[in-house]
């Protein structure tokens, strides 16, 4: 299935939807199978300040714990407290109810970023 | 999170000399397996998930494709003896139709791996994890010395299936051609259906009850066929594939080492706890080096432990007591049946009586942890 186009995509395999002041944080279906059954998530506190590039919580699953990278700049405005107690939700709707985090930014420029059509070439699903 | 694409692995493979596939490959990829690099070989990690696997075996049946690991064919005057050389467990009293589980060690007592020898009429078996098969076979040659025996390495001319859980053994008594539940724990019966010939070992790797099968390849590829089609019929989706992934959650869980996590040549039998498996009456490779570890007693042991909190400690992580390091987690995971954070670590014997608080420093955090006896699951007899 091909990766929706109405977002942005990393090379660390995150997922960023631009909406309003925030954006929505997500990983890729390419990840979710990666990483198999997602047992955990280590969330940033609501407010903590992100940097773009560095990380921001961490992502557990029954195989191996992986960072989750901030794609901008910004504060962390909601965490997905679906998630939080449910993280099956991530492998189950990676790119609907799975996503992870709010940033609230003044980014607006995502030139530098894959677009879905990149990012599906870049990294097809086997 | 950093990974290799799978073109990037599609590319590693064909620069490669190529990894092995087992002679279920297509069966795999046909049931929607997750295929990775293993020990040389392309494995199902998983087909529906890692956790419903998990589960499915704990309470229904569930079948897996072990081809990969090393079946090795000892035969000639002196197999017995070169084995009673090479291997920790003594043999001297192993009937025909019985297995035993055993180590390779080094003259430190390091193991080389740990395997099953099985007695058959005219030869010895021993089957051995894939990772290590080439480097048995190097270890072998190196001393064969003056005993007189033959080795053939008949892995790639065979298949290796296994299937475990509850319901495992019922369904195969239906489904064998000689009941399964006549053969007695780490027993083995050689059953043939027309011409196929294959033995089948009341044994397995998950704490559940259960075979394995071994066989020619045409047989099993048949067999497969055969074992679904009838699994299906007597009871629909009883039998479902299991891959790599749960194979190891299950061990985990059954408190079973794993070669390269618990076990390698830095270690010794005596500290992971399987002194039961190492003779004390026989002259062996390391036999003098573990004499002496259980005269003095391991300076670390293999333990147990249950860790609060959801994080999983990984293989590596340092298990600490009052700010000081006294172990390192060999295994974790967040247990699907006992629903909690389980680990396997060295400790230092000291410090590793059952309920023996410690802590666990994952990723820079402390968790509480607890030593607690081995296995963490144990079946409902």
């Amino acid at each position: 299935m091909p990766s929706p186009t109405d977002r942005y995509y990393t090379d660390t395999h995150e997922w960023f939807k631009p909406e309003g002041e925030n954006v929505t944080v997500g990983i890729t279906q390419f990840a979710v199978g990666e990483l198999s059954d997602i047992t955990y998530v280590e969330f940033p506190a609501p407010g903590k300040a992100l940097s773009a590039q560095k990380m921001f919580g961490e992502i557990e699953s029954v195989k191996a714990t992986n960072e989750l990278y901030a794609p901008v700049d910004g504060s962390v405005a909601e965490i997905n407290e679906g998630v939080k107690k449910d993280p099956s939700l991530v492998n189950q709707d990676p790119y609907g109810k799975g996503w992870l985090i709010k940033i609230k930014t003044a980014a607006k420029d995502f030139s530098s970023f894959l677009s879905a059509q990149q990012y599906d070439a870049k990294y097809p699903q086997s | 999170m950093p990974y290799d694409s799978p073109r990037q692995r599609r590319n590693k493979l064909s620069q490669s000399t190529g990894l092995l596939r087992t002679c279920f490959y297509d069966f795999h990829v046909s049931r929607g397996a997750k295929m990775v690099d293993f020990a040389g070989w392309q494995m199902p990690l998983q087909y529906r998930g890692i956790i419903p696997e998990h589960q499915h075996t704990r309470t229904g049946a569930s079948i897996f494709d072990v081809s990969h690991m090393g079946r090795l064919i000892f035969s000639g005057p002196d197999a017995l003896n070169f084995l009673q050389h090479v291997l920790t467990r003594n043999l001297a009293g192993t009937a025909v139709g019985q297995s035993h589980y055993s180590l390779v060690c080094n003259e430190n007592g390091g193991i080389l791996d740990d395997v099953i020898v099985s007695r058959y009429e005219r030869h010895f078996l021993v089957v051995c994890n894939a990772s290590n098969r080439e480097k048995l076979l190097a270890w072998f040659a190196a001393h064969k010395g003056n005993y007189n025996f033959t080795l053939k390495d008949e892995t790639l001319q065979t298949a290796m299936i296994t299937v475990q859980g509850p319901k495992a053994i019922r369904l195969l008594d239906e489904l064998l051609p000689e009941p399964a539940s006549d053969i007695k724990h780490y027993h083995f019966a050689a059953q043939h259906y027309l011409i196929a010939q294959f033995s089948v070992f009341r044994s397995g790797y998950t704490g559940e009850d259960g075979v394995e099968i071994i066989c020619g390849i045409t047989a099993a590829k048949l067999g497969l066929n055969f074992l679904f089609k009838k699994g299906a019929d007597s009871s629909s989706e009883l039998l479902q594939p299991a891959g790599l992934g749960a194979r190891d959650t299950l061990r985990l869980e059954a408190g079973m080492p794993l070669y390269g996590n618990e076990l390698d040549e830095q270690t010794d039998p005596i500290s992971a706890g399987l002194g039961w498996a190492v003779a004390k009456d026989k002259e062996f490779i390391g036999s003098s080096a573990l004499s002496k570890i259980r005269e003095e007693g391991p300076r670390r042991r293999l333990v147990g432990l249950f860790v609060e909190g959801p994080r999983t400690a990984r293989h590596g992580t340092n298990v600490t007591l009052n700010g000081k390091i006294v172990g390192q987690v060999t295994s974790g995971v967040a247990s699907p049946t006992l629903g909690r954070q389980i680990a396997m670590a060295y400790v230092d014997a000291a410090h590793a009586a059952a309920k023996t608080p410690l802590n666990v420093d994952i990723r820079g955090n402390s968790a509480a942890a607890v030593v607690t006896d081995l296995p963490f699951y144990r079946r409902p007899q």
